[in-house]
């Protein structure tokens, strides 16, 4: 599989989910190789992006229209990595219960999801923020 | 967002009118669901025919109607599932919370 790298910036709103979800779909749709369900995995890829920039948006950066996200999206090695870098004092990362145990709370599953879609999770301080990297095998 | 509201004889049906129902757009779904409470108005059918893709805020943001719904004695149910939406649904286990409809019209048949 090719190797690929994509670099982002964007203004701290949500307004810019929809773009990057976007490309987030089109990377999935390009890949060279790929032997899964692509619509399934562009699906995925857009849903994990907009779950971790949402995070980033309001909780790390907490709302705070000066600051910015960068996302990067890379394919090396068979895997497809994606990393979301805010600019904040990080968030509550912790694995979550089960979705059965909390059916009726209204925030919450972002965290749950991106776990379930992606292989590796991992949340990390920067020199400036953090970083969420996200990974998945996609072999 | 653009959210259609219709006044049925057995419940109001909601359509939401965008592709993505996300962070950015679902507070406002959440209050137009509220304002149709504040009128009395608890027995609701959300369509999302037109929705490709939801996040959990818009998941968030059902939840809330459902709940709502629910306390003031209505009801809240959902018609026009597209499989990657219904496969959130799944993965979040909120099918079992929702009642789900092939159709608008079996969705407000439903409440008669």
């Amino acid at each position: 599989m090719e190797k690929l790298d994509i670099d982002i910036r964007v203004p701290n709103q949500t307004r810019y989910l929809g773009l990057i979800g976007r490309v987030g779909e089109d990377v999935a749709h390009t890949l060279r190789g790929y032997r899964g369900d692509r619509e399934e995995l562009a699906y995925h890829v857009n849903l994990v992006l907009t779950e971790a920039i949402t995070n980033a948006i309001r909780h790390a950066n907490e709302d705070d229209p000066d600051k910015e996200i960068r996302v990067s999206i890379s394919v090396d090695r068979g895997r497809l990595i994606i990393r979301v870098f805010d600019q904040g004092a990080g968030f509550d990362f912790k694995d979550r219960s089960s979705p059965e145990f909390r059916s009726l709370d209204e925030h919450g599953r972002g965290v749950y999801i991106i776990r379930s879609l992606m292989d590796s999770v991992e949340y990390r301080q920067t020199d400036s923020g953090h970083v969420l990297e996200m990974i998945k095998d996609l072999n | 967002m653009i959210v259609q509201i219709e006044e049925k004889d057995t419940a109001v049906l909601i359509t939401v009118k965008e592709e993505r129902l996300d962070a950015h757009n679902s507070g406002e779904l959440k209050t137009q669901m509220l304002n149709l409470f504040e009128e009395g108005k608890n027995s609701l059918v959300v369509n999302l025919e037109e929705v490709r893709f939801v996040d959990s805020s818009g998941l968030g943001a059902l939840v809330s109607g459902f709940k709502n719904a629910s306390a003031r004695s209505g009801s809240l149910k959902l018609c026009n599932l597209q499989p990657q939406v219904k496969s959130m649904f799944e993965l979040t286990r909120l099918h079992r919370v929702f009642e789900i409809f092939p159709n608008v019209d079996e969705a407000l048949a439903s409440f008669s």
